[in-house]
């Protein structure tokens, strides 16, 4: 699947996105993100405090417990700060 | 109804804008637009550009869908939203909502609603550049309100009663 980031989880990670393929036991949105955490120092820096970091799939909105099965866009990003 | 939603990098012009949902007709009896404009200050300090990042296909659906949402909440002759990207410099307008209707209250109530949406549902970034910085470029990523999330949650509560901010 592909995972975006924007805004400062992007900079943290250091790329906008990259295509990914987690274990099967990763089921949800909270679970990718505790997996990405221990990709590396990068990572865990970014999803360091996953409570505040908002995720999208397929482009709608979701929250953590969500299920990624079936997923082809993962974002993660900082609460938005439009209009 | 005619909704129109917009991302850009160009400026936009909300009188065009609103003379375009308007022209030839003649049911519309209030028309309401709100320009967000970028301020030369954020928390006391000034500002020397603001650089909006954004998630492209996501914006322009969420976005939509909250349009949508609008129109079944009030009865709506015409909506245009359109929302900037790229690097802003203060003075220069970041959003538009026009909402269009037969009645006012509608119109304020819905461009009011979809603005309290764009603030804390629409995929948008701000990140500020201060003016004052010293040696390098000093940026920030504006932090969410959570006085923004109280105004968009007020319109959570079933529509009827009330319609407009108090």
């Amino acid at each position: 699947m592909k995972i975006r980031y924007f805004a400062w989880v992007r900079e943290r990670v250091g790329k906008p996105e990259e295509e990914l393929e987690p274990p099967a036991a990763i089921a949800t949105v909270a679970d990718l993100m505790n997996w990405l955490a221990g990709r590396g120092e990068e990572y865990a820096h970014a999803f360091e405090n996953p409570k505040v970091i908002r995720a999208a799939i397929d482009r709608a909105h979701v929250r953590a417990d969500a299920a990624i099965v079936g997923a082809r866009e993962i974002a993660f990003f900082p609460p938005m700060t439009g209009g | 109804m005619s909704a129109t939603v917009r991302l850009q990098r160009e400026p936009f012009d909300a009188a065009t804008e609103a003379a375009k949902l308007t022209r030839g007709r003649t049911d519309i009896g209030a028309i309401v637009t709100f320009t967000g404009i970028c301020r030369g200050d954020e928390n006391g300090r000034s500002l020397s550009a603001l650089t909006l990042e954004h998630y492209p296909d996501m914006a322009e659906a969420e976005i939509a869908r909250h349009v949508e949402a609008a129109e079944r909440r009030w009865p709506l002759l015409g909506v245009t939203v359109i929302h900037r990207f790229g690097r802003l410099v203060p003075g220069e307008d970041i959003v538009l909502v026009v909402a269009a209707s037969s009645h006012r209250q509608d119109a304020f109530a819905a461009a009011e609603f979809l603005m309290d949406y764009l603030k804390t549902r629409a995929p948008f970034w701000k990140q500020v550049e201060y003016a004052d910085g010293k040696g390098d470029r000093e940026t920030k990523w504006v932090d969410a309100k959570q006085s923004d999330d109280a105004l968009a949650d007020r319109w959570s509560k079933p529509p009827g009663r009330r319609e407009a901010a108090e």
